[in-house]
Order: C-alpha cells, then sequence, then structure tokens
C-alpha cells in the first residue's frame, strides 16, 4: 500500500518537473528575436507575406494561449510542424528516435556489465594496488570529453590501423558482424565516458555497503567471502546501484549529442543540433521534451528500484 | 563444551601514516579458565573491542596483530589459514555485537540471519536449525518465539533484537562466546532483562564467555574475572571479588569512584527550599510537535508538566529516552513554543518563542547541549567560542575581552593557552568544558544541562560532574540538570522530576528519592540500575519493558508496563497526583502505604 | 572585521613554506601530478600571452598541418597559423570561461542554498522546486537551447555555463547547510539570539567551505567539458576567437595526417580535466562532501 502510493508521489513529482521544464524552455523560446514567421520567409518577404504568415501559424495570439496550444499538441503528438523542412515534427522525431534508442541501448548493454564489475571488484578490494589503478583510470576517463574520445578514437582505429570505418553507415542487412563494425566507435565512445561514471558510482554504493557492522558480523559469522557479498552486501546495495546505472545512462543523454555528429549518425541528438544551427524551434523544444522525457524516466526508475529494495518500506 | 583461552603477550598496531605502526594494544595476556566469563573493562580507545575480536582471528580495517599468541582450546587463533577461521568463527567462538540494530542485515529475515552459519556449513538441516532457533529464542524469553523469526529486524524492539543476536551466536552451541558491549545501546529498564537473559544463557551451557563493557556494575553481575585495561595496556587483573572490593591500580580505584557519584560528589550546600521566590516557574505545559488544522498538536511530547526552581538550587529531570526530557529543556529556553502553560521567569512570563525574547531575557537562561562535539564550531577556536557571548551580551573588546576569557579558562580548570586552539582538535572532556563555560560566559540566572555527561566516558564524566558541583560552590548557580542516569541526578541535584512519556509521573526533593515508596516507574527505573555487588542481578525485580501499546488518552502512560496496576481502576480512571508524606507527589491510583508494602517485600 | 579561516587554522602560525612542503606530504602520487598538472595550466592561462612567439591570429608558417619544428614547436595549423600560440591563447579562454563560469555556478548555488536552508518554509520550497526543473534538463541539451535562443558570445557562454551548473552546487550546498543548520551550535547560537546573518557567515559557511571548494573544482571540470564540447560543434566560442575545443574542431582536417595542430589542442584539455579531477580526488575528503553530481 504504502509501496504504491510512494511511487505514485514520485510520478507526480516526476510529470510536475516535465511540465515545469516545458513551460521554461518555451518561454525561453518566445524570448528569440525575430519570430517564426520572418524567420521562414527570409529577409526578402514582403510585411503583408510575414503577416499572413504570422495569422496562419498563430503568432498574433498571446504567449500563454500559445503555449497551451503547443502543449497539447505535445501531449497529444502533434508538436507542430519543422520550420525548415515544413515536414511534421512527430514524423522527423519517429524515424530518428529509434535509431538513437539502438544506439543507447546498445551501450547499456555493453557498458552495465563491465562497469558493475569495476566497481564491484574495486570496492571489494578497497584500497589495493587494484582498486587505486582503477581508480586513477575511471578519474581520468571521466575527465576526458567525448569529442575527444571519439576524435583519439577515429584517428587510432579508422586513420591509422583502418580496422573500422570513420563514419557511422547503418548497415541494410542486420547480421551480427556488420552491425557490430558500424557500432563499434560510436558504442565505444559512450561508453568510455559512462563505465567511468556509473563504475565509481557502483564502487561508491558497494564500498558503503561494506563499512556496515552487518558485514562485519557477517565475516565474524564464519560465512565465506562470496556469500558475504552475495547474501548481505549486494542485496543491500541494490538500490544505490540501480541509482548509480540510472543516473550514469542519463549521461549518455548528452554524450550522443557529440557521438551522433561525429559519427554522422542520424538519431534524434544529431537532429537537435541541426535545429539549433538553423533555429528550427519547434523542432528544438520537441527534442528538448523527448530527452527531458528520457532523463525523467530514469530518475523515476531509480528512485522505484531504491524504494522496492528497501523492506522498511516493501512491508507494512 | 567449553574451552580454555590462553592470550599472551598480545600485540596490535594501527598502520599510521607513512606506513609507521602505532602501537593500540602492548603485550596484553591473560588466560581464562573453562566455563569461565571473563570482563574486558575499559574506556573507549583502552582496547577492548580490539581484544575480543582479536579472539575471533579477527582486526578492524587498518589494524593487525602484531605480536603474540592466542590459544583457544587446542587452536593457535593466530597462526589459522583463511578456510581454518572460517570454519572457527561462529561455530567454535561466536560474536554478539554492540548494537544488534546495525548488525542485522535489515534485508534478511531474522530467522534466516540466525540458521545462517549452522545451515551453510551443513552441519544441520534447515528444519532442525529451525526448530533449534526457536527453542534458543524460548530460552532467551523473547516473546512469540514461533513467528518471531519471520520478521525483518526493524521490526523488533532493541531489546529484542540483542537478545536474538544471543540466539545467533548460540547456535553452533560454541566453546567460546564474546559479548561487545551488548547492553550499551538499551535503557536501563531494557538492559536488565538482557542481562538476565545473556547469564542464564551462558551459565545453563556452560560455556567459556567475554564480556566487554565500560561498566564495573553491570561487569560486577556477570563476570568471574576482570581485566582492566587502558590505553591498550592491562592495568589491573583478577578476580571479580578482588577487583570490586580491593582495587589495587589507581585506574580501578578512578573507575569505581566514577562508577558512584553519590559517594563521591560533595553535596552543595543547597538553599533551604521556600526561603527565594522562584527563578523558573511552568504550570500545565503541554508541548510537541506538528500542528494540526484544529490548533491540536499531532505529536504530544510533554503533558501537564508543572515545576519551580528556587535560586541556588538545581533541578534534576529524569527519564528514559523518548520520556521527553530534551523538549522540557528546549521550551524553557525558547527554541519550543509550548502548545499550553506558560514559563514564568523571576515571576514575568517569558515570550514563547525566541525572537519574542529580549536580549537580556535570552541571557538569563542558558543552555549546556549533551554532545559537545556538535555543540562547539569546530572551524573555531575555544577563544573565538568564548568570547562571542561576551562581545554579543556585555560589548567586551579588547584587553575585558581577554582578561575575561583567560577568567573562565580557568574556571574550567584550563590553562589560558588554549583560547587559540581549535575546537576541532580538543578531547570529548575539554570539548564539554569549554561548552560549559561558553554558557558561563553569558553570566545566566539559569543553565539548562542537557545530557551532559552521557556521551563522555565514565572518569572524564566524573570529572564534569565534580566541576558543575564546584562550580556551582563557587558561583552559586542554579542548574537544571537532564539525565538518563539517575544516581548522577540523586549526585548533584536538589530536587528531581521523573518523567514518563511525557507525563511528570513524581517529583520531590532529591533526598526523598532513597527510599520506597516510589511511584511504579521510579521504582522500576531505580532498581534497574545496575549496583556495584554481585548478586543485585538476582535479587532485582523483573523489569517489565512489556507491550508497546500505548494506553488511550489520559490514563496512566505507564499502564502497559506497571505490575501494580489496579484493573478497573488503572485502565478506566485517569490517575489523581497525590502527596506523599515527605513532600514529594506522584501520579498514580496507589496510596502509599501499599506502595511501600509492594516495593518493600522484594527487597 | 571577519577572521579568515583557512585550511587548518593551526598552521597558521608557521611559515609558509613549511605549510606547502607538508601540503605536498600529504598528497597521494595521482595527487602530486594531479597539482602539478593544473598548477602548470593556471599558469599558462594567466601567463600564455606573454609567452606566445607569434600572434594566435597571424599566418606565419609557409605551409598548412606543418609537424614540430624549430621555429614552429607545435606546428601549424589548417590554415598556416602558429600552433603553439593557438593553444596557449586557446587556454586562456576554455581555463578563463570555466574558471568563472563555475565561480559563479558555485557562489550563486552556495549563497541561494544559505538563503534557502535558513529562511525554510515556502522560499525554500520554490527555489528548490526551481533548481529541480533546472537540473532535470540534460547539460548539453540545455546549453544547445540556451545557445540557440541566445547566441553564443563569451559573455552569454559565460552565463549558459553558470546557469546549467548552477543546480547541482545549490543541491550539494543545501544538503550541506540544512545538515548545519541542525547541528547544535547553530542553535546555540540562535538560543544566544545572534542574527540570521551572523549565523550564516560565522557558524555555517566557514564549515562549508572545504567540501564547496571541492565542489567548484568539479563544476570546472564540467565547464571545460561543456563548453569544448559547443564549440566542438561549432556553437561555442565562435571565431575570431578559440577556445580548445574550437582548435580540435577547426583542424579536423589534420587528422588524417595526424598533425600536432589537432593533437596539441586535444592533449591541453585532457590534461587539464584529469589534472584537477585527480587533485580533487586526493584531497581529505571531510566526510559530508563526497563530490559527484
Amino acid at each position: 500500500m504504502r509501496v504504491g502510493l510512494l511511487i505514485l508521489k514520485r510520478l507526480g513529482a516526476a510529470l510536475l518537473t516535465l511540465w515545469l521544464v516545458s513551460l521554461l524552455v518555451f518561454i525561453l523560446s518566445s524570448m528569440l528575436p525575430g519570430d517564426a514567421a520572418s524567420e521562414m520567409l527570409g529577409q526578402s518577404a514582403t510585411p503583408e507575406a510575414v503577416a499572413a504568415l504570422r495569422l496562419k501559424l498563430g503568432l498574433d495570439q498571446p504567449l500563454y494561449v500559445r503555449y497551451f496550444q503547443w502543449l497539447f499538441g505535445l501531449v497529444s503528438g502533434h508538436p507542430g510542424q519543422s520550420m525548415i523542412s515544413g515536414l511534421p515534427v512527430a514524423e522527423i522525431i519517429g524515424t530518428r528516435l529509434p535509431k538513437s534508442l539502438f544506439l543507447a541501448g546498445l551501450t547499456a548493454l555493453v557498458s552495465v556489465p563491465v562497469s558493475l564489475t569495476i566497481g564491484i571488484v574495486s570496492a571489494i578490494y578497497r584500497n589495493s594496488f587494484i582498486d587505486r589503478a582503477l581508480n586513477v583510470m575511471t578519474l581520468s576517463m571521466v575527465a576526458v570529453p567525448e569529442f575527444l574520445v571519439a576524435t583519439l578514437s577515429v584517428l587510432v582505429f579508422a586513420v591509422s590501423l583502418r580496422w573500422l570505418p570513420a563514419l557511422t553507415i547503418i548497415p541494410d542487412v542486420a547480421d551480427p558482424a556488420s552491425i557490430a563494425r558500424a557500432y563499434a566507435l560510436p558504442v565505444m565512445t559512450l561508453c568510455f565516458v559512462v563505465v567511468a561514471q556509473m563504475a565509481r558510482m557502483t564502487r561508491a554504493a558497494v564500498a558503503d555497503q561494506l563499512d556496515q557492522p552487518y558485514v562485519e558480523m557477517a565475516v565474524l559469522k564464519g560465512l565465506t567471502k562470496p556469500r558475504v557479498i552475495l547474501r548481505h552486501v549486494l542485496p543491500n546495495a541494490t538500490g544505490p546501484i540501480v541509482n548509480a546505472v540510472a543516473l550514469s545512462l542519463s549521461y549518455l543523454l548528452g554524450g550522443v549529442v557529440i557521438v551522433e555528429t561525429v559519427f554522422n549518425y542520424p538519431g534524434v541528438a544529431s537532429l537537435i543540433v541541426d535545429a539549433v544551427t538553423s533555429r528550427d524551434m519547434p523542432l528544438l523544444l520537441a527534442c528538448t521534451m523527448v530527452f527531458c522525457t528520457a532523463y525523467m524516466v530514469l530518475v523515476l526508475i531509480a528512485d522505484v528500484a531504491a524504494i522496492l529494495a528497501n523492506p522498511r518500506l516493501a512491508r507494512s | 563444551m567449553a574451552v580454555t583461552v590462553n592470550v599472551s603477550h598480545l600485540k596490535v598496531a594501527a598502520r599510521g601514516e607513512g606506513g609507521m605502526p602505532i602501537p593500540i594494544i602492548r603485550d596484553v595476556s591473560f588466560s581464562i579458565k573453562k566455563g569461565e566469563v571473563l570482563a574486558l573493562i575499559g574506556e573507549s580507545g583502552s582496547g577492548k573491542s580490539t581484544i575480543a575480536l582479536s579472539l575471533m582471528g579477527y582486526t578492524r580495517p587498518g589494524l593487525e596483530v602484531v605480536g603474540g599468541r592466542i590459544q583457544v582450546g587446542d587452536q593457535d587463533v593466530l597462526a589459522l589459514k583463511s578456510d581454518e577461521l572460517r570454519a572457527l568463527r561462529g561455530k567454535t567462538v561466536a560474536y554478539v555485537a554492540q548494537s544488534a540494530a546495525a548488525s542485522f542485515n535489515p534485508v534478511v529475515r531474522i530467522m534466516d540471519q540466525v540458521i545462517e552459519t549452522a545451515v551453510t556449513t551443513q552441519m544441520c538441516t534447515r528444519a532442525v536449525a529451525e526448530a533449534k532457533a526457536i527453542g534458543l529464542f524460548k530460552s532467551l524469553a523473547l516473546p512469540n518465539p514461533e513467528t518471531l523469526g519471520h520478521r525483518y529486524p526493524h521490526e523488533v524492539s532493541g531489546g529484542q533484537l540483542q537478545r536474538l543476536m544471543a540466539a545467533m551466536a548460540l547456535m553452533a552451541d560454541p566453546a567460546l562466546v564474546i559479548f561487545d558491549e551488548p547492553t550499551t545501546a538499551l535503557d536501563v529498564t531494557t538492559q536488565i532483562e538482557v542481562l538476565r537473559a545473556f547469564k542464564a544463557a551462558v551459565k545453563e551451557r556452560g560455556v567459556t564467555a567475554v564480556y566487554v563493557s565500560h561498566d564495573l556494575a553491570v561487569v560486577a553481575q556477570i563476570a568471574d574475572q576482570i581485566v582492566v585495561l587502558q590505553h591498550g595496556e592491562v592495568r589491573e587483573a583478577g578476580q571479580r571479588d578482588q577487583i570490586l572490593h580491593e582495587p589495587d591500580a589507581d585506574y580501578t580505584q578512578s573507575l569505581m569512584q566514577a562508577a558512584q557519584p553519590e559517594k563521591r560528589v560533595r553535596p552543595s550546600p543547597a538553599k533551604a527550599l521556600g526561603t527565594m521566590a522562584p527563578i523558573l516557574q511552568i504550570k500545565g505545559m503541554k508541548a510537541g510537535y506538528g500542528k494540526a488544522r484544529d490548533g491540536s498538536l499531532q505529536k504530544t511530547v510533554l503533558d501537564n508538566i508543572d515545576l519551580t526552581i528556587e535560586p541556588g538550587r538545581a533541578l534534576g529531570i529524569i527519564g528514559e529516552s523518548g520520556s521527553g526530557k530534551s523538549t522540557l529543556a528546549r521550551v524553557i529556553a525558547g527554541m519550543l513554543p509550548p502548545a499550553a502553560g506558560q514559563v514564568c521567569f523571576h515571576g514575568e512570563v517569558l515570550p514563547p518563542s525566541l525572537r519574542a525574547r529580549s536580549r537580556d531575557q535570552l541571557r538569563r537562561i542558558q543552555i549546556v547541549f549533551q554532545n559537545a562535539d556538535t555543540a562547539i564550531n569546530p572551524a573555531q577556536t575555544v577563544g573565538e567560542v568564548l568570547a562571542r557571548p561576551l562581545q554579543f551580551y556585555y560589548g567586551l573588546k579588547g584587553q575585558a575581552l581577554t582578561k575575561r576569557v583567560n577568567e573562565l579558562l580557568d574556571l574550567i580548570r584550563m590553562p589560558s593557552s588554549s583560547a587559540d586552539r581549535l575546537c576541532r582538535k580538543m578531547s570529548g572532556g575539554q570539548k564539554q568544558r569549554v561548552n560549559l563555560a561558553r554558557a558561563l560566559a553569558a553570566k545566566p540566572d539559569l543553565i539548562l544541562c542537557d545530557e551532559v555527561t552521557s556521551a563522555l566516558d565514565s572518569v572524564v564524566a566524573a570529572a564534569i560532574l565534580d566541576l558543575m558541583a564546584e562550580l556551582r560552590h563557587e558561583l552559586n548557580l542554579t542548574y537544571v540538570f537532564i539525565s538518563h542516569d539517575i544516581s548522577a541526578v540523586r549526585a548533584v541535584c536538589d530536587d528531581i522530576m521523573v518523567l514518563y512519556a511525557g507525563t511528570q509521573v513524581e517529583a520531590g526533593q532529591s533526598q526523598a528519592f532513597k527510599s520506597a515508596p516510589y511511584h511504579p516507574y521510579t521504582d522500576l527505573l531505580i532498581s534497574s540500575v545496575p549496583q556495584l555487588r554481585r548478586g543485585w542481578l538476582e535479587e532485582a525485580r523483573p523489569g517489565s519493558s512489556g507491550a508497546q501499546a500505548q494506553p488511550e488518552d489520559g490514563l496512566c502512560r505507564f499502564l502497559p508496563r506497571c505490575s501494580l496496576k489496579i484493573p478497573g481502576l488503572c485502565d478506566t480512571m485517569p490517575a489523581p497526583r497525590h502527596a506523599l508524606s515527605d513532600g514529594r507527589n506522584i501520579l498514580c491510583h496507589l496510596d502509599e502505604p501499599s506502595l511501600r508494602a509492594a516495593q518493600l517485600e522484594t527487597v | 572585521m571577519r577572521k579568515s579561516y583557512s585550511l587548518d587554522a593551526e598552521a597558521l602560525p608557521q611559515d609558509g613554506l613549511a605549510v606547502a612542503e607538508r601540503a605536498w606530504k600529504s598528497l597521494s602520487i595521482s595527487g602530486r601530478v594531479g597539482l602539478v598538472l593544473v598548477i602548470f595550466w593556471l599558469f599558462i592561462a594567466v601567463f600564455g600571452a606573454f609567452l606566445s612567439p607569434y600572434s594566435p591570429s597571424a599566418f606565419v608558417a609557409d605551409d598548412v598541418f606543418l609537424p614540430m619544428s624549430a621555429t614552429h614547436w607545435l606546428g601549424s595549423d589548417y590554415l598556416g597559423r602558429d600552433t603553439l600560440s593557438r593553444v596557449l591563447s586557446g587556454t586562456r579562454y576554455t581555463v578563463g570561461l570555466a574558471f568563472f563560469g563555475a565561480l559563479l555556478a558555485s557562489a550563486t548555488g552556495t549563497f541561494l542554498a544559505l538563503y534557502a536552508a535558513v529562511s525554510q518554509g515556502v522560499l525554500d520550497e520554490v527555489i528548490s522546486r526551481l533548481m529541480d526543473t533546472l537540473i532535470s534538463i540534460p547539460s548539453k541539451i540545455f546549453a544547445l537551447v540556451l545557445v540557440a535562443v541566445f547566441g553564443a558570445s563569451l559573455p552569454l557562454l559565460l552565463l549558459t555555463a553558470a546557469i546549467i551548473y548552477l543546480p547541482g552546487s545549490y543541491r550539494i550546498a543545501r544538503a550541506l547547510a540544512v545538515n548545519l543548520n541542525s547541528m547544535d551550535y547553530v542553535e546555540v547560537a540562535r538560543v544566544r539570539g545572534e542574527r540570521k546573518l551572523y549565523i550564516v557567515f560565522h557558524e555555517i559557511l566557514p564549515n562549508m567551505l572545504n567540501p564547496m571548494m571541492a565542489d567548484f573544482g568539479l563544476r570546472f571540470v564540467f565547464v571545460v567539458l561543456l563548453l569544448s564540447g559547443m564549440s566542438f560543434l561549432g556553437l561555442g566560442v565562435q571565431p575570431p576567437a578559440a577556445d580548445l575545443g574550437s582548435l580540435v574542431r577547426e583542424n579536423m582536417s589534420g587528422l588524417q595526417d595526424i598533425a600536432p595542430a589537432i593533437l596539441a589542442p586535444a592533449i591541453a584539455i585532457a590534461t587539464l580535466t584529469i589534472g584537477v579531477n585527480l587533485l580533487i580526488d586526493a584531497l581529505p575528503q571531510s566526510g559530508n562532501g563526497k563530490g559527484g553530481h
């Protein structure tokens, strides 16, 4: 009972935040000097043509009316038309989103097991040589910007070694070998930063549990090390670890912007960069909301996991 | 099953900066005969837990055994390989930790944890193990032994968890059991039951045991031999009665004295009652947290409190955790406005909240918090801490300020050079002195002391108590002294008020609290305080931490735990407040003769 | 006159050299590497312009993408400018923007947090909700939106960075402040009758400084990563100015030749951010501020 209520509360808070985000970005976008009509028609347009388009686009309406029109459009899946291509935004995003999700999914598939292993191993062997080496490694990895990793990996694997293509061309035939070849560099680049982040947070979560008196008690009960870890430490660390995974994956959302651009990958993130360059506001707003929703979903998953992993909340 | 234990020349060191070993245990030797209980006694930092854990071949992270030999039965513990150590732990040697609440895994059911060692090492089947565990629960006097194991640790009370931990330790019929301060975190009324259960379990099985404690009176009940430790060295070791009655070492004597404040603290020359106008008067006060819509409290912490303090006297307020004693101090200080009733100071009604009080009103009442670690800003020097009230209330500057700071340091027996030291670099006792001096700096009419000694080691705490008594003598101070320790309160206070669950169950002059009759709760409290003599545990009346259910509003709060309750009266009518012949008043249906009869018969 | 609180006030009376030596000895090897890197890059950022052999915008080399040589230590870029001079000037942009951006974020975050924690109630609620909203827009996306609307002039980039990292700073500072605000010594000051300002500046702030300094270091790294990434996309520092990210972008065509023109700014960014991270990690943790996001 209480758990359901708690989860509902978190959901409500997430929706409230999302709504505030929509308000914020809409107000921001309305601060753009000039408006969509003059932008679309260019400098040579006659004032009459601009006025006519304004009327057609509803730009003569007050801000709040436009906001609610946009918001209802957004919620019902019709967030307007692109100012550049004239295509419905939903359609553009619809073709791009699965590609971004596929890239993110592949990255998660690779990075989660790797980073959990690194994090748990370095926590168990705390302050040993392995731990300190891993610490310096992950610490350095999180400090390197994605575009550097992307550039340098292109330099090494595509330019020098000529093993992999520098640009990602999604293969027509979906055999594992060609997919692996096509996606190797972007996935590697994304993993580079995310793995380091996730491993560090996992280590902190596990190390935190290792300091608890019940772990000492388990050792003093004569239990084997694997049993102490699997039965006592990990169940308590589940909540924080899921939290670490979710938060690190949300870091991906920024990473894909660079990676899709560098590797010329046709996803939502490279769409955003195009929208910014061409000041295609309806497209930019919609993409922003997609990214924020993704972030909120990840945070919500982390919250729910933390609630479910805690018997104090899960029972009674 | 029991074994002999031999520890010889044990040395444990911490790895300091740059790999330099810092000795923690310096050359400790002792031995325990089969079936005997040995107590390791000492204050924090004495190394008592470190020694106890080394008997299991275990050292905490950062520590290592650097010399000596530990023999448990025929096993040389320090020479064991890791799989041999695993076979030793939990089976030959078992451990009962200080905080059961933290030492049970919060996400695993209690039964699974209790039988874990037995089942994972294939000592017996699950069903056999569970049956045995339930038997142990019964013998440790745990309620609902059949179903208790299905619960999670957070669903069980602290005293029960501590006994469950003992059951876990006894599961594998160990030859040696280590109890590491197992009752320190408990209220005295709970401690007595847990101690009884432990003692019975140890006696019944004839196991050898090591009992680690800082409390001599507890140790007196359970140990055959006592080893007194200080700074990782043995100060004195011997049979229990020899240590208790003819202690040799100075340190043991100071521990003994610290444990008996009433014998030590010089009685203060209190002004006779009723000769002066009261400093503080509270009538019908009610306080709590959370205002509901209709203006009532969501959680009432204190209800219907009356008190009067006359100048130069010390009022002790006593109760167990959750009784509302700290809240009372907060109300007087103005940190929590009362929901009903008034606080009169020098005959004037004090504004309920801090903001409405004048600077002079604030100056006249000073509060000293329990934990000096958090009560003093660690980033400031001792001088800065003491100077601030002088600047704030008296506008002192320059020479005058320095002079007054030095006077204050002198009052708390600290050298004037300590003014430049950072607070976070001071010891616990020093910080508590500074804490006290900061209150004195304001030259207050009333000092509220909230558990000022409970975070300190007994010898240090005794020194603070002595200092407070001396200061009272020198400066004619008026104290409210809040504590859970009735012997400390009786030693330093002229008047005592007993709180139970937010109600004032008994109040009167301190001398009157030396003999029965008492309110049934006061009686339980007093009889639960361990005494420094053997046999006390057996003579003391059985405690009754009992049911947690709260009685209906208006009825006696102590009802569920009261052994003298009168069915049909206590559970239907609110208890009246009535006076005893020596001037105390109690909140109880029973009259003086029947209380006296009930409480004297067992002593 | 307010007394200043140094990292360790006991060290004050001793001479500075001994303190520096003790601090150096207390650092781990990776921490020392970090400290050296940080000092090196701060020095370059401040004095780089005086060391610059050529003007960063002058076309001085005979050819584009020249390798390292005695006249051009780091070769030439895609237009034949001196790479060393351009890296020296790019460092100033990168470090300067990140330093002031992070400073603005940390300082504003700290003061908002103190204000919210001490006043509590509705104001705290409103500020915290606003910060939660800001933090739930992924930083790069938020930066892109702000640049799309307001453009990418240097002051706006600085402000963008500050707005984006303000909520993180606020969160940590608020957690610290709420924690400290419930400390008994703050309670004592309140019971003494002290004003809010005194409590904030004398009792709470001094105990927040260490963790907030570490947090400032982390924010600095974040801003470097963000702004160089934006510049790399062509949406950050605009020509003729160029930060290290812009240098990597404009010399992309030299990737095939593995020209120093692209390697040098890449290595500069990496050593700068790694250096700061290593240093912060080696600082003694005061327990309450674990850093992170």
